[in-house]
């Protein structure tokens, strides 16, 4: 009895890193933009860019291919939202409203254009856990951490990496300067738009990375709209996380483990609606946004 | 025609023309005849009296209802981009109600349908006003998020409760005959055309004859500004807008259940709460410019379907459009304000 707890306990811990991956990539990258001032609703719509080219470039020339397309592409969909909102100074929202419009409207076509009208739908090999040796012994933890798809720990990695970016170097300084008083940080000399042009480039990076991680390392093919809202949980995310990249990864986390619950309700018999367990992770993003919210 | 006017009619002009040109490039790198799709676009929505009634007109009552309830948020400033969720809590009531007025007289049945429909709507959008009022949550967001609840429900609801009785496929029943609108013999156009079109004239009226209409427009402009030089309380104002723009939507869900489909199923919207948005923002949110702008992109979506048929180009692929021409409106926008600015003796650029 206690084995097998333990053996679900790995699981719904395997399962929330799984699922929070994509999310935190994702909401890394919109906290950077959004530290910049910049708020990107184009974030989903270059996520599914990425989704598409990954399994495009997967499908061609392997995973490897797979995820710098699909990068290129989250870049590509950030480019276009730079140039509207930033360059032209356009309204954000409906900016990125139209962009990610757009993107579902352009994979789809894309996407039956290649492989039918039906989709008959393309199986991609699934990238591989990659344990870590040692870690990956330890019981419980240690499967659930320590054998994930390489794109998962480079997503845990980013977190320090983006802590000491944000707080440690100057161009982190001159990103928030930017977010925080544009007239300020120009007049100290920051190229603001630039700063935010940079800034909403990344996050369109790690967005396509999402799409890709989301493709390549959770489902293994691409659908129509399969984002399914999971960029606009990452704006959510970054409010829930107070735009640190530790609170990101939390609250990421904490949406992943409240989508990861059905696997561990699923598993104990307990009888619910599959929608209850579908709505969870917006729900409770809703209620993050009202905790965090208030100022 | 005054300077704005024409202005709002050439960047419309400008944005329409640039969003075909990209679908066109767009097909035609993909591989697809353009002047075959494009034809296959025309014909699709204006090629015959059936497809102008049946399939432009048809889709054009909900993207009049929708838009003219964003465009009264959008009067207010405020982005309430949850219109697909709305429409499918309203089908979701309307449904529910509809299989129980059996008997009713039809125009009891049709009131009681919509009212259904209409206060589901305002509830759905009940949570994110809230959340805006008392914690300044981004209704873009909050709203956002509850149309994947919506669609969700709707999931939950024709496999669960609201299933057909034989259990076959996941869909209600229809709704009761009394509850169905009449529809034009020979076509499948409804009498919600008329709902629509009444609807523009009381938003009209509403907004160029009420105080309540000047209100909306000053907290659109200024919310501050209207605080303190209107004694507007522009949280208010932009309640009511959200909690109306929700109704809308809620009741364009229940006019399309009575008037076009008669049961609830999954995909029932194919994005009408989206394509609104355009339909809103290229009628600069004036009613009277909502109905055109609604039958231009009903004659859009109703022409996708005849591209897919007959050029076998998704139907997605006008998304791509629309995106295209919200994009030149908000840039037409920019650069009108800028010679606004400019010339700061001219009226504001987007006075009427």
């Amino acid at each position: 009895m206690d084995g097998d707890a333990l053996v679900l306990l790995t699981g719904f811990l395997a399962a929330a890193i799984r699922i929070s991956t994509p999310l935190l990539l994702a909401a890394t990258g919109e906290m950077l933009n959004e530290r910049a001032g910049v708020i990107n609703l184009g974030v989903e719509g270059a996520m599914l860019a990425g989704a598409l080219a990954s399994a495009i470039g997967a499908a061609a020339y392997g995973s490897g291919a797979g995820v710098a397309l699909a990068v290129l592409a989250g870049v590509a969909v950030a480019a276009l939202f730079s140039a509207v909102a930033i360059g032209a100074r356009a309204d954000q929202i409906i900016t990125g409203t139209a962009i990610t419009l757009g993107a579902i409207g352009l994979t789809g076509t894309i996407y039956r254009t290649a492989f039918g009208p039906g989709g008959p739908g393309l199986t991609l090999p699934t990238l591989p856990a990659v344990a870590i040796p040692g870690l990956s012994a330890i019981p419980v933890l240690g499967p659930a951490l320590f054998e994930q798809p390489l794109l998962t720990y480079l997503a845990w990695l980013l977190v320090p990496a983006t802590f000491w970016f944000l707080f440690r170097s100057w161009w982190g300084l001159a990103l928030r300067a930017t977010g925080e008083s544009p007239e300020s940080a120009r007049a100290s000399g920051v190229p603001v738009e630039r700063v935010q042009i940079l800034a909403t480039l990344v996050g369109g990076a790690l967005a396509g990375l999402a799409g890709a991680t989301l493709v390549l390392a959770q489902v293994g093919t691409f659908a129509e709209k399969m984002t399914a809202g999971r960029g606009f949980i990452a704006i959510a995310i970054v409010v829930l996380g107070r735009w640190h990249p530790v609170g990101v990864l939390l609250a990421a986390l904490l949406i992943g483990g409240a989508n990861a619950l059905q696997f561990l309700f699923q598993a104990m018999g307990l009888a619910a609606p599959y929608q209850l367990f579908l709505v969870m992770p917006y729900l409770l993003a809703l209620l993050a946004l009202a905790v965090r919210t208030k100022r | 025609m005054s300077g704005p006017a024409a202005r709002a009619l050439l960047t419309g002009t400008i944005a329409l023309l640039t969003g075909f040109a990209v679908l066109a490039m767009g097909l035609a790198a993909a591989g697809y005849d353009p002047v075959l799709a494009l034809g296959a676009l025309w014909r699709g929505a204006f090629g015959s009296w059936y497809a102008l009634t049946s399939a432009t007109l048809v889709r054009s009552i909900p993207l009049i209802i929708l838009g003219l309830g964003l465009a009264l948020g959008f009067r207010a400033g405020v982005f309430n981009i949850g219109a697909e969720g709305q429409f499918y809590a309203g089908a979701i009531a309307a449904t529910w109600v509809g299989l129980q007025v059996t008997g009713w007289p039809a125009f009891a049945a049709v009131g009681a349908v919509w009212l259904a429909a209409l206060v589901a709507g305002t509830l759905w959008i009940v949570v994110p006003v809230l959340l805006k009022a008392r914690f300044g949550v981004l209704e873009v967001i909050s709203t956002l998020l509850l149309n994947f609840v919506a669609e969700a429900t709707v999931s939950y609801a024709v496999t669960g409760p609201l299933m057909e009785a034989k259990r076959i496929y996941p869909q209600s029943d229809p709704i009761a005959a009394t509850a169905r609108l009449p529809v034009l013999p020979g076509s499948r156009l409804h009498l919600g055309i008329l709902v629509a079109l009444v609807l523009a004239t009381l938003f009209w009226w509403l907004f160029t004859r009420t105080a309540w209409g000047f209100r909306l427009r000053a907290v659109g402009l200024g919310p501050r500004a209207a605080e303190v030089s209107g004694r507007i309380s522009s949280g208010r104002v932009v309640a009511v807008a959200l909690l109306c723009s929700g109704a809308l939507a809620g009741l364009g869900g229940g006019v399309e259940i009575t008037g076009v489909t008669y049961t609830l199923f999954q995909n029932l919207s194919p994005g009408y709460g989206f394509t609104a948005i355009a339909v809103a923002l290229l009628a600069r949110n004036h009613p009277v410019g909502v109905i055109f702008t609604g039958l231009l992109f009903g004659a859009l979506e109703a022409g996708a379907q005849g591209m897919q048929r007959e050029a076998g180009v998704p139907a997605v692929a006008v998304q791509v459009t629309e995106a295209v021409i919200i994009l030149v409106i908000v840039l037409a926008e920019v650069l009108v304000r800028r010679a606004g600015t400019l010339r700061a003796s001219e009226p504001a650029a987007d006075e009427r």
